[in-house]
């Protein structure tokens, strides 16, 4: 039996391949000038005979806001767990740019890749300032040798900074991180994630449990990030979505189920029928 | 250099941490004196065996920094670090075994005791080169290392975590309890080693080679405070504690969470290796009874009473619990395991950061 490579189940990698690939990774960032940031193509996850995802096609387009919309159990985190290197499919290929299988990736170097995650419930190091959330999640070599020495130089400095002006955490800038506000915590996580400097940034429920004013805000940053990143958004809040969204993608049962416009999407019988209730 | 000057700006920074040293200095200072210069008519002089128990509680106080060092800021909770702690005595063993020489009761030139009265005829291969100090040294430290390196590797490659990995740790430690009973080993079995004459040529029967042991622990639980001061004041130690807070969100920042926890429990094994390598002389022998699961989980509790992730609570921790054994078995032996999990509950209820915390509380009210 061939060792079991990180890869499909079925299709595995060589060794060599696979090793190209690794180091591909660490060497750079994907080349996106032409086509997709990401491609997911045909997916398939069981756990026992349920398909969470089920030959689930997909694409992102770079600068591109993509929202996914779905009811429980569409499989929308699961694909998040795909993309992000914590659950391997049975099936299929998920490739980041033109030539990064992130199959063959572990996740933290699909995170130095350039593909950053929120997580549904804001995850953020409550025992840690906000400056030094931002700190650890800054794009810099992540190896334990070179943290024990590492000190941050001007320019690193200088993007915290930034950052915080971004997620408009100023004034909290040496507050504990577990004092923060549910709204602000979730800034917080985004501003780390904008830390990494990634290419596409998947985003799962960023304004659940926010108060509308909160929403708002975190609209106009979400926006403001298109263009300069990809995103993915998956998200409950059906006005939310509205006001953000281009092109929305609707999952069901770990297949896409209709993709347009939130207009025609919205219009859909099937969508209807599915998720938007009556 | 500009690491060195970071390392010390951090140490001085701190209060706690200068207090810590200060005393440790103290008791280096002042217990050697009192033992060595005072006359022993005098009230104040210190007593040998007093100064052997005080060493004892320092090589402890060096075992709970270790352990406080992943379990308080990384939060693996090691039920094993015992194992650590013996291998690094039995390294420090084989060459006091070995200086004994023609000195012991079979006067055998090479071999050690047990071996002629096992009727073995010649030293087998893992016990060459335990007859020159600087061999054993590297013995005390790479020993823990390589195990803390395979079991950790294999254990948290897997994503072996909480209570699971303890459990695993406990079997460690009987697993190696057993096999070094085991006289087919060569470490002795069931009696290990003892009937030590001399390290590096000095009588470890004088007051004053034990008072310069006494010395070196205090200065190696100085440097060791300071080593791991200084990791976790690092930005390598907000990662490890990221890591015990949220170990998803840390691995998904792009950090290798494996390797980080990796390269602690090495670090830490090799600590409580050394502390084992400084106990040994000290208190005179070694045998398999150091493996007992029972001891690791002691000195977890040395750790919570002294106070998680604060590093100076485990050290006061641990000599305070152990001064109370040493009472505690002295006057009252039957009483002694009741009392320490009378301790152990009453801080995990009362007192859930331990002594130091209840000193940070008081301070701030001041």
């Amino acid at each position: 039996m061939t060792p079991l490579l990180p890869g499909t189940r079925e299709g595995l990698v060589t060794r060599s391949e696979w090793r190209e690939m690794r180091e591909a990774a660490a060497r750079r960032k994907p080349s996106v000038l032409l086509g997709k940031v990401l491609y997911l193509d045909k997916l398939t996850v069981s756990f026992d005979r349920f398909k969470a995802l089920d030959a689930l096609t997909l694409h992102v387009d770079p600068g591109e806001l993509l929202c996914i919309i779905g009811p429980n159990g569409a499989g929308k985190t699961t694909m998040m767990d795909v993309i992000t290197g914590k659950t391997r499919p049975d099936k299929g290929s998920v490739w980041f740019g033109q030539d990064l299988n992130l199959l063959a990736l572990t996740e933290p170097e699909i995170a130095q890749a350039g593909i950053g995650r929120k997580f549904q419930k804001p995850t953020v190091f409550e025992f840690l300032n906000v400056f030094e959330n931002l700190e650890l999640a800054l794009a810099d070599d992540k190896s334990f040798w070179h943290t024990l020495v590492a000190r941050l130089t001007p320019v690193q400095r200088e993007r915290i900074d930034e950052v915080l002006h971004m997620i408009g955490l100023e004034a909290e800038r040496t507050a504990m991180a577990g004092v923060l506000s549910h709204g602000q915590k979730q800034w917080l996580e985004i501003g780390m994630l904008l830390m990494q400097e990634p290419e596409l940034l998947l985003m799962d429920e960023p304004v659940a449990g926010m108060t509308p004013l909160e929403t708002e805000r975190t609209g106009e940053l979400l926006l403001s990030l298109a263009g300069k990143h990809s995103l993915i958004v998956v998200e409950h809040d059906m006005g939310f979505v509205r006001s953000i969204a281009k092109r929305v993608t609707v999952l069901h049962e770990g297949r896409v189920l209709a993709e347009g416009d939130m207009d025609s999407v919205q219009n859909d019988p099937q969508v209807v029928e599915v998720y938007l209730g009556a | 250099m500009k690491i060195g000057k970071q390392a010390l700006s951090v140490l001085f920074a701190d209060r706690a941490s200068l207090g810590f040293l200060a005393l440790l200095a103290g008791v280096a200072l002042v217990v050697p004196v009192l033992n060595v210069a005072v006359p022993e008519s005098s009230p104040l002089h210190l007593s040998s065996y007093v100064v052997g128990l005080i060493g004892k509680y320092l090589c402890y106080a060096i075992l709970a920094t270790a352990v406080d060092l992943i379990w308080g800021f990384c939060g693996i909770l090691s039920l094993g670090h015992a194992v650590f702690f013996a291998l690094g005595g039995y390294a420090m063993g084989m060459y006091l075994m070995r200086q004994i020489g023609t000195r012991g009761v079979y006067g055998h030139p090479v071999l050690p005791d047990f071996m002629v009265f096992l009727n073995w005829t010649e030293l087998p291969w893992f016990w060459y080169g335990f007859d020159r100090f600087w061999f054993a040294l590297a013995m005390v430290a790479l020993m823990p290392a390589a195990l803390a390196f395979v079991f950790g590797w294999l254990a948290f490659r897997a994503r072996v975590t909480g209570v699971y990995f303890s459990i695993m740790t406990q079997a460690l430690s009987y697993a190696l309890l057993l096999a070094f009973f085991r006289n087919d080993m060569g470490f002795g079995g069931n009696n290990g080693f003892t009937d030590f004459k001399d390290l590096l040529g000095f009588d470890l029967q004088s007051d004053s080679t034990r008072s310069a042991l006494l010395v070196a622990t205090a200065a190696t639980l100085a440097a060791s405070y300071g080593a791991c001061r200084m990791i976790v004041a690092s930005r390598a130690g907000r990662v490890i504690r990221s890591i015990r807070d949220a170990e998803n969100r840390t691995r998904f920042l792009g950090y290798r969470v494996e390797s980080y926890k990796l390269w602690l429990f090495v670090f830490s094994a090799v600590l409580a290796g050394v502390a084992g390598a400084l106990y040994v002389p000290q208190v005179g022998i070694i045998n398999p009874s150091e493996f007992e699961p029972i001891n690791s989980i002691e000195v977890v509790i040395w750790v919570s009473v002294g106070g998680r992730g604060t590093l100076y609570g485990a050290a006061a921790g641990a000599i305070l619990v152990n001064y109370l054994k040493t009472y505690f078995t002295g006057a009252l032996p039957e009483l002694w395991l009741y009392a320490l999990g009378a301790i152990f509950i009453g801080v995990t209820i009362f007192l859930p950061r331990g002594l130091a915390g209840l000193v940070r509380a008081a301070s701030r009210v001041k």
